[in-house]
């Protein structure tokens, strides 16, 4: 393995949360960000090649170790570390909201989902999954929400991007399914 | 639920979150898809009064984002109900709105079941020094002052309601036994005092029963009873008892 691929692995085996191509970029200034993107895929190749228990990941615009799926059940059967608490359909319904139409208000987010929101998105905010990233023009200038890298995290994708296209659904106007003749 | 609709119970002071269904919308497109109808040409009468059916036997009808979806259908209702001019290019259909809300909420329950999926599948793969959440911490040791323990204990029992006892009289009226007494007396004596039969510190009871016997051997003719003035100490006299007639 290259020297740079070496110091990105030390790095990311040291490091809790997923690295970004900047925040590795400054182990060593000099790099080329081509040669940090080589770098990354020699080191995510190597440990795919060699069969390991863990894979270097891509997601939440940074790259991660992660354990392997298939050891996952063993792992918390084993109470080394417990999978994260699953989000109610509440705090998905409201992630989705806020994940497409970002920037968006508390308002519009009730108006979507037909119910008081206010307390999903607090805890939302809470946990770190949505923040505030700008206030509305009108009135009261309104706190308008995004989404935050640890939403991508959770999620395990690599950015906004990989949520499916809104044309890609299959809801919208699929018309009832014709009664059974008798 | 998990937390986010404790939270929004705590909120509100009033718990609106079911199992079932996330909001008045959600059950809108449940009642609508239980029933295979066509969401772009609801029947606008029935789902109204299905709605309306559900939520009272949900006991939803007191929660406001049910109750305005109710009112929202009834006026929609009442608005098909208008008769329109034929050929009248200006009508608009008063389900539109509703019809667009419906699905674009359709869209985030679909979006929602992706996301549900994607973080279970995310959740199959552990990061570095992961932790699980903390225990919540033990309670703090109690420090507590004496005079404050005794200030509480006060306060409970000064909540505690007066008890309602009912009286119980210690000794009803014994005549019987101030009868006996009395007839005692008059055997050994031919003449005595009032004090000589109740004693010197009588209670109230004795008194009154020692009264009673008195004025009943007196009817009897046993005896006699005399004083020599206002509140001056009571004589009693042996009688010979009259013959029965």
């Amino acid at each position: 393995m290259s020297p740079l691929a070496k110091l990105f692995e030390a790095a990311l085996f040291a490091s809790s949360r997923p690295l970004t191509v900047e925040e590795l970029r400054t182990l060593e200034p000099t790099a080329e960000e081509a040669a940090v993107h080589a770098a990354l895929a020699e080191l995510r190749d190597a440990f795919a090649a060699s069969d390991h228990g863990v894979e270097l990941v891509e997601i939440a615009q940074g790259w991660q170790f992660l354990t392997r799926r298939e050891y996952a059940e063993a792992i918390e059967r084993a109470q080394f570390a417990l999978r994260p608490r699953r989000l109610s359909p509440a705090a998905l319904e409201t992630l989705a909201i806020i994940a497409y139409r970002q920037p968006v208000g508390r308002m519009e987010v009730d108006e979507i989902r037909g119910v008081d929101s206010g307390a999903v998105i607090d805890k939302l905010a809470e946990r770190g999954l949505v923040e505030v990233v700008t206030r509305g023009e009108g009135l009261g200038r309104p706190l308008l929400y995004g989404t935050t890298p640890q939403f991508l995290e959770i999620l395990g994708l690599k950015d906004l991007d990989e949520l499916p296209r809104l044309d890609e659904l299959s809801v919208a106007l699929r018309p009832p399914a014709p009664a059974e003749p008798e | 639920m998990t937390s986010p609709g404790v939270a929004a119970a705590e909120q509100s002071g009033f718990v609106i979150e079911l199992e079932q269904f996330s909001g008045p919308l959600d059950l809108l497109l449940h009642l609508i898809h239980e029933d295979e109808l066509d969401i772009t040409d609801l029947p606008i009468a029935k789902i109204a009064d299905q709605f309306l059916a559900v939520i009272s036997e949900l006991g939803l009808n007191q929660a406001a984002d049910y109750l305005e979806m109710a009112a929202r259908l009834l006026r929609i209702k009442a608005q098909m109900l208008l008769p329109r001019r034929l050929g009248d290019d200006e009508w608009e259909d008063p389900r539109a709105e509703l019809v667009r809300r419906l699905l674009e909420y359709q869209q985030i329950r679909e979006l929602v079941e992706w996301l549900g999926q994607a973080a279970a599948r995310r959740a199959e793969q552990l990061g570095r020094g992961f932790r699980p959440e903390p225990p919540a911490a033990p309670p703090a040791p109690l420090v507590i002052e004496l005079n404050d323990l005794l200030a509480a204990a006060e306060r409970v029992i000064a909540l505690i309601p007066e008890p309602v006892l009912h009286r119980v009289v210690p000794r009803p009226l014994d005549v019987e036994g101030a009868t006996a007494k009395l007839q005692g007396l008059l055997a050994e004596r031919a003449e005595f005092g009032w004090l000589d039969v109740v004693g010197a510190r009588p209670t109230i009871v004795d008194v009154l029963s020692v009264f009673i016997a008195l004025l009943e051997l007196a009817k009897r003719g046993s005896l006699s009873v005399h004083q020599q003035g206002a509140f001056t100490p009571i004589q009693i006299r042996r009688e010979s008892p009259r013959e029965a007639v």
